[in-house]
């Protein structure tokens, strides 16, 4: 078995980091630099920085807190939120990032995926998948920050981005989202089993407890979670303990 | 100390600078041949399709530089794709001329094991020692097994065993993670995303670097 990655999320609107509850409600949490190096120094293995507001002014503003963040901090740095064009991406990689994550783009125009991994490679296009349940086994893919409905079931779209050259997929589940209610095991179990590029399951966690069961009962290769982290609901290395535990090889 | 890394316009470079400057050296990014072969030490980075950065090498005649300054035994460190490309060639997308530095080639990682069946590898993962021991290398003070942050889908190998500086394992294939020839080193993971341990093989390369210029 691969090593998992546990990775911090930090959405971030106007300068602060911000946490709500199904993607709304919104309650800052504090200083996104900071948090990065403190989460960092703690031992978490990569940080994903998502500009919560993008979908508001149509365009990703964290150039300069993934610039600092890069002097601080040296695991590597996904940026989401507003990533519109390949100018886009390539700013936020001068900026220092080693990963966008797209997900409006990417349902209104799927070429886009397929041409940023032809220019920057694979390993750089992390293609943002946000699901909402509609009935048993059936989730729908969500845009704009978890508002709008695409009609697109997520499976299936998972199945397309990775045929267009997505490198990895985020799956964030929209009905967990900030509820700390552990994550949406099968959602997670039904797009791992249909990929075969990393799946970041994101959403829902709240101990490690949550990431042992979806870690024992679906595919996945990573982690994102943000409550349990900026709530101090437990640190990173009681997380990586608890995953050694149960036989889940972690980087130490 | 004077260490350029290679302008060619690929990947995040940022990263790698800010890496160096936290250990100390600001480093220089250029493409110019006299900044080249003046330099105490020469880092190739790189990340994406192998035929895309041999390309832009050749576009700036940066293969015939690097070669060039590869006579002069001064270090030089390829990271990731700038790794893969010190070798002869490539099987991305049909078969790709490398510099041609270590001999050898680069091909697919080959999975092996039904469970895990991922590509690219990306994932923190150990890297072991081999035939040669770690002591003055890039890897000096590191200990086996430690965690590096890898992201890629091919793997270089070198038709010279002794080239081989560690292996590490994934989906049940052992391929070569980091190479030495003299000192020309390359690492298949990212020293500049691999936290602390990362941050001294970059450390680790400036005292090899100090100890080359003294000499």
């Amino acid at each position: 078995m691969n090593k998992i990655r546990i990775i911090a999320r930090l959405d971030v609107k106007n300068e602060h980091v911000i946490k709500g509850i199904h993607l709304e409600g919104l309650r800052k949490v504090g200083n996104p630099n900071k948090l990065a190096k403190k989460y960092y120094e703690e031992g978490i293995d990569e940080i994903v920085f998502m500009d919560a507001v993008a979908a508001y002014y149509d365009r990703n503003s964290l150039s300069h807190i993934i610039e600092q963040a890069c002097k601080d901090v040296f695991i590597p740095i996904t940026v989401g939120g507003g990533i519109r064009t390949i100018e886009d991406i390539q700013t936020a990689l001068n900026s220092g990032a080693d990963k966008v994550a797209i997900n409006t783009k990417a349902i209104h125009k799927p070429i886009f995926i397929e041409q940023a991994s032809k220019i920057f490679g694979s390993q750089c296009i992390v293609s943002s998948l946000v699901a909402k349940k509609i009935s048993d086994n059936r989730w729908e893919a969500y845009i704009d920050n978890g508002r709008e409905p695409t009609g697109k079931d997520i499976v299936e779209w998972a199945k397309e981005v990775e045929k267009l050259g997505a490198g990895e997929i985020m799956l964030t589940s929209i009905d967990k989202e900030g509820t700390k209610k552990g994550f949406d095991i099968e959602l997670n179990r039904a797009v791992s089993s249909a990929v075969s590029i990393p799946i970041i399951s994101s959403g829902g966690m709240k101990s490690s407890s949550d990431a042992i069961d979806l870690l024992q009962n679906s595919n996945v290769d990573a982690i994102a979670t943000a409550s349990t982290l900026h709530y101090n609901l437990e640190d990173i290395k009681s997380i990586k303990k608890s995953l050694i535990k149960n036989n889940i090889r972690v980087r130490v | 100390m004077k260490i350029v890394v290679i302008d060619y316009d690929i990947g995040n470079v940022r990263s790698i600078l800010n890496a160096f400057e936290k250990v100390g050296v600001t480093p220089i990014l250029s493409r110019k041949k006299e900044e080249i072969l003046g330099a105490d030490a020469v880092v190739l980075p790189g990340v994406g399709a192998f035929a895309h950065g041999m390309k832009n090498l050749n576009e700036y005649s940066l293969v015939e530089i690097l070669k060039e300054y590869a006579k002069s035994n001064k270090p030089l460190l390829g990271i990731c794709l700038g790794m893969q490309m010190l070798l002869d060639e490539s099987e991305e997308f049909g078969i790709t001329s490398g510099i041609g530095l270590i001999s050898g080639k680069v091909v697919k990682l080959p999975l092996k094991d039904k469970d895990n069946e991922k590509l690219p590898h990306v994932s923190w993962n150990e890297i072991e020692s081999k035939n040669i021991a770690w002591d003055n290398t890039i890897l000096s003070n590191i200990d086996e097994k430690s965690d590096f942050y890898f992201v890629h889908s091919y793997v270089t190998v070198p038709s010279d065993e002794n080239n081989i500086l560690s292996t590490t394992l994934y989906s049940g294939s052992r391929f070569c993670s980091s190479v030495k020839r003299g000192n020309i080193y390359g690492c298949q993971f990212h020293p500049e995303k691999s936290a602390e341990d990362g941050l001294k093989i970059l450390e680790n390369f400036i005292k090899i670097t100090k100890e080359n210029r003294g000499v």
